[in-house]
């Protein structure tokens, strides 16, 4: 018996109990208070067709049941709170022009696609806008307001309720044209393997997602879910503040919330999620 | 007795190498396989050591990739690595202080990090700090650490 298969025969027997644990993502249907069913699972973008990946999944099929139904029913999704405050704030006059979003955007369903279709061109201005970005131009510009610090409560709260309009409704930024070459600087970004562990997202979220990292179920790492939820913090969080975690253990330098890496890093990891639902806020541990 | 030897008996009844006896990072010759024949440190590795290394959530946290069917009470063994519960048997102490140093130079592109390796770093960082590495950049596990895990992982065999 060769060494190969000597290994073989060892991984066969101990087949069993590993594969008793892996965990991949489930089958469930997340439909959302009953009503609307949010697509999960999708076909990869083509632009992923050098990929291992031929199926796009929200991270939500890689979480416990019991978290998954929180997300299930807005009564029991704690990020609908929140959802509120960022309703309260949408209409909360500020600034020196003695305006709210509201004075401008009226009811917040005009709102619907943003989510979707954001991080999105900006002809104007001439750069590529996140949603905070755009909020932070409206308060500057428009209301005569302070900008909010990136991925400040009170912007991810307003985010979060921007999101909420677009549930259900297909990820679809655009990735070409204007934003290619932020495109393909996410893209660079999400293969770098950095830091003293030298782990990309790719090594993670790619490569991995499925498997057990320590106690940590590995999804795709997508962000149709944002902001999302944490059980653990029991607060918002927004995608920029989850990048700087995961890019943290890597025993790495990070990039701040805000910064042009991570404006990028987002509308690259976004697009691998077009087709799947939007389903911000998500509710995750 | 050799002065020499009396230095090594000394350092190894201490449990630690002589500083002079380390193989340091940048020094450590791999073969072609990746297998790092040579001790780093010359002193036999201690398995006890080794196994709290491999579960230390700062030190190698070899668990959070590999389940280690020896460590049952430890809880969550990942699933990124191969089960590591046969090593002993089927790799040789020169493969797996390779392994550990920089597997890389066995499996290439591997996603297992190097634990003995200070340079070539991109954006490293100090700890799990999230800011910029400050001065030299020590490797993740010592010498000797490197030497008690190869002992623990020859441990490992199916009963
Ligand atoms: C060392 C492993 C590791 C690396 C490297 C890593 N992540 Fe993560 N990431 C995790 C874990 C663990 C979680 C929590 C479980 C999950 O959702 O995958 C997570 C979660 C996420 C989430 C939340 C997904 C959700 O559904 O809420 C996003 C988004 C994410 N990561 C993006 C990234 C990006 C972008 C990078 C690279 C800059 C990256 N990650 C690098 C381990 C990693
Ligand atoms: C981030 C994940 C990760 C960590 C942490 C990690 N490994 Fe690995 N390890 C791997 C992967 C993946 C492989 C498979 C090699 C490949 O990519 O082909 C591997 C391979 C190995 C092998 C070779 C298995 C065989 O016989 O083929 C050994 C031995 C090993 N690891 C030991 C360790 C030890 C000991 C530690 C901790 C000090 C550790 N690993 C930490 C991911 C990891």
């Amino acid at each position: 018996m060769n060494f190969k298969a000597l290994t073989a025969t060892i991984a066969l027997i101990a087949a069993a109990p590993v594969v008793a644990l892996a965990g991949g993502a489930d089958d469930d249907t997340l439909v959302l208070n009953g009503e609307v069913e949010m697509t999960t699972k999708a076909a990869a973008p083509a632009h992923m067709a050098d990929t291992y990946v031929d199926e796009i999944i929200s991270g939500w099929h890689f979480r416990a049941d019991e978290t998954q139904a929180l997300q299930m029913d807005d009564f029991e999704n704690q990020g609908m709170i929140f959802v509120d405050d960022g309703l309260a704030t949408w209409e909360t006059v500020e600034g020196s022009e003695g305006k709210s979003c509201a004075s401008c955007h009226e009811s917040p369903d005009s709102m619907k696609g943003v989510a979707a279709t954001y991080p999105k061109w900006n002809e104007d201005a001439g750069e590529l806008r996140t949603v905070q970005m755009q909020m932070n131009d409206c308060r500057v510009n428009r209301m005569g307001a302070a900008p909010w610090k990136y991925d400040a409560k009170v912007a991810i709260n307003v985010e979060a309720m921007i999101a909420s309009q677009s549930r259900g409704m297909p990820v679809d930024v655009q990735i070409d044209g204007p934003v290619k070459a932020a495109w393909e600087q996410g893209k660079e970004l999400y293969y770098t393997r950095t830091g003293i562990l030298e782990l990309s997202c790719a090594s993670c979220h790619e490569e991995n997602y499925g498997n057990y990292i320590r106690a940590d179920h590995l999804s795709q790492g997508q962000i149709n879910g944002f902001p999302t939820y944490r059980l653990k913090n029991a607060k918002l969080n927004g995608v920029h503040s989850r990048f700087k975690g995961c890019v943290r253990d890597t025993r790495a330098e990070t990039y701040s919330p805000g910064s042009e890496e991570f404006i990028a890093l987002e509308l690259y990891v976004k697009s691998r999620g077009n087709g799947l639902s939007v389903e911000g806020p998500s509710v995750r541990n | 007795m050799k002065l020499t030897t009396i230095i090594c008996a000394a350092a190894f009844a201490a449990g630690a190498a002589n500083a002079a006896d380390v193989v340091a990072p940048s020094d450590a010759s791999f073969t072609e396989y990746g297998e790092i024949e040579q001790s780093l440190t010359g002193v036999p590795g201690n398995p006890e050591e080794g196994m709290k290394v491999a579960i230390d959530k700062g030190l190698g946290n070899c668990v959070a990739c590999h389940k280690i069917a020896q460590l049952p009470d430890v809880p969550f063994h990942g699933e990124v690595g191969p089960e590591l519960s046969w090593t002993g048997e089927v790799r040789s102490e020169a493969e797996l202080r390779g392994i550990l140093a920089n597997a890389k130079m066995m499996f290439p592109d591997t996603v297992m990090p190097a634990f003995y390796k200070t340079s070539g770093f991109i954006r490293p960082g100090n700890g799990y700090t999230g800011k910029a590495a400050e001065g030299d950049i020590e490797p993740i596990l010592s010498a000797q650490q490197i030497e008690d895990v190869v002992a623990f992982l020859m441990t490992l065999k199916e009963s």
